[in-house]
């Protein structure tokens, strides 16, 4: 037993203490964070974007007078559509890819390229999520709206959005959490991200446990703390249903 | 008589499904200046899509709305403006849930008169007195009962001072007995002299109160004319049997 606690230790101080190893985590989890959040950012705003065009368009494709405002609302769908469909049909790994060698590939930016990349990425299934918010909010709700004087666009930002987010909240958190593990293909594009940093170690130490368990255990507080955070964020909102 | 005319409606058509279906079938009134007009018809009759047509909400086929001398139906006309001139008051209330009563009630004063936020809660206490909701004015729609939130409903529409309140069966979701509350905000709405057009089953808020009333049905106006004309002495055999159906 004393054995095996020693040969931990060895382990330990072999991959995390000597030459100060422990640093590649600290600086890839920094990366992770920052390409996170940035993503999560753009996705959103994205997303929202894309959900309120693509719901515009299906409930008032019937009723639209024809005109230029059709015109660029069917052109804008259009484009949305485009965009779900590549990027959902993709894998992420290879966007990313095609983002770092071919369209940035004079970049020497890999973490805003990284951003960029998972942000749009995001952006996609947020606005398959928000639209199906949107469109599950009572028609009443936008009426009401519009009765007391709001444009459409008001009508969206003040009544119709603050109840979609609220509903699809659950899976929102579900798509960042998704949105966090997945950065940690950004090592193909030779970021040193969480992932990256840990697999630098195994590396030289040509010891794999360590540093892949700390790896693993680091995302999964990351996320344990996030679901937490949404818990709270949801019982704040659930105030007005009683 | 045509000075004090407040909508004037002329020959409103709504088609549906390319014309399969015809909602209204020309529909040509005219709505005074504080006046009480009650709509009433069939289910199927159109009532309901003639009312939302007069704030557009319902886009006509065909025909004109001329609102405070303005033709509505104009697609270069700005709704937006002219819909704060008229209130509305739906069946199922439609009071925005995440919102706090007093906030349903200050948002579109504040967003779109520009009132100051202390002058529309002002406003909207002076009103939710009126109605004796003052001490929900904290409270959240859903925890209100049906009658209360039809009465918020309907002062959160007189928060914008609208020139005519447009109600679309605003009973008809109610319990039996919160009926009546909501209907003595609506008499004494009439009583201060607001122009109201009202959709409605309720027969006797409509002998009561109105001061006009069409009978609908088809989407076509059948007969219209003083309550005691109307419930007296129907014309048309189709509103004889309605009224034989329903009194």
């Amino acid at each position: 037993m004393a054995d095996w606690f020693a040969k931990l230790k060895a382990d330990f101080i072999l991959n995390f203490i000597e030459k100060d190893r422990w640093k590649y985590l600290t600086t890839g989890l920094v990366n992770t964070l920052k390409i996170t959040l940035v993503a999560c950012l753009l996705g959103i705003v994205l997303g929202v974007i894309v959900a309120i065009i693509r719901s515009t368009w299906d409930k008032n494709k019937e009723t639209m007078r024809h005109g230029v405002g059709r015109f660029f609302l069917k052109l804008g769908n259009g484009i949305c559509q485009i965009y779900l469909t590549v990027i959902r049909g993709t894998p992420v790994v290879v966007q990313l890819m095609i983002m770092f060698f071919v369209i940035f590939a004079s970049s020497k930016n890999g973490p805003a390229v990284a951003m960029l990349a998972f942000g749009i990425n995001s952006g996609a299934y947020v606005a398959e999520i928000i639209r199906s918010g949107i469109m599950s909010t009572d028609n009443g709700q936008f009426e009401a709206g519009r009765s007391l004087g709001f444009n459409y666009v008001q009508t969206m930002w003040y009544i119709v959005i603050p109840q979609a987010l609220k509903s699809v909240l659950p899976a929102l958190a579900n798509e960042f959490i998704v949105l966090l593990k997945e950065t940690s293909v950004a090592g193909y594009v030779a970021i040193r991200d969480l992932t990256k940093g840990g697999d630098i170690i195994r590396g030289v130490t040509y010891s794999p446990l360590m540093p892949l368990i700390a790896v693993a255990l680091i995302y999964l507080v990351m996320v344990m703390f996030f679901t937490w955070l949404v818990g709270k964020l949801e019982r704040r909102l659930r105030n007005s249903d009683h | 008589m045509t000075t004090d005319v407040l909508i004037e409606v002329k020959d409103l058509k709504k088609h549906f499904n390319g014309g399969a279906i015809k909602a209204l079938d020309g529909i040509s009134t005219d709505i005074h200046h504080g006046e009480v007009v009650v709509v009433i018809g069939p289910s199927g009759s159109g009532k309901s899509t003639f009312l939302r047509c007069l704030n557009l909400l319902e886009l006509p086929t065909d025909g004109t709305i001329l609102f405070e001398g303005t033709d509505i139906t104009d697609p270069s006309c700005n709704i937006n403006l002219h819909r704060q001139k008229m209130g509305m008051v739906f069946q199922h209330f439609n009071l925005f849930p995440h919102m706090t009563i007093l906030r349903n009630m200050t948002i579109a004063p504040v967003k779109l008169l520009k009132k100051s936020q202390t002058e529309a809660e002002a406003k909207a206490m002076e009103l939710l007195t009126r109605v004796g909701l003052a001490d929900r004015a904290g409270a959240y729609p859903s925890q209100l009962s049906g009658g209360q939130k039809q009465r918020v409903a309907i002062v959160r529409a007189l928060c914008m001072e609208p020139d005519v309140m447009l109600f679309d069966e605003p009973t008809s979701a109610l319990d039996p007995e919160m009926v009546g509350e909501v209907l003595d905000v609506m008499k004494q709405l009439a009583r201060d002299g607001m122009t109201m057009v009202v959709v409605t089953h309720e027969m006797g808020f409509a002998r009561e109160v109105g001061d006009r009333v069409l009978f609908m049905d088809g989407g076509r106006l059948v007969e219209e004319g003083t309550p005691q004309q109307i419930f007296e002495h129907p014309q048309s055999a189709r509103l004889q049997d309605f009224l034989a159906k329903v009194l």
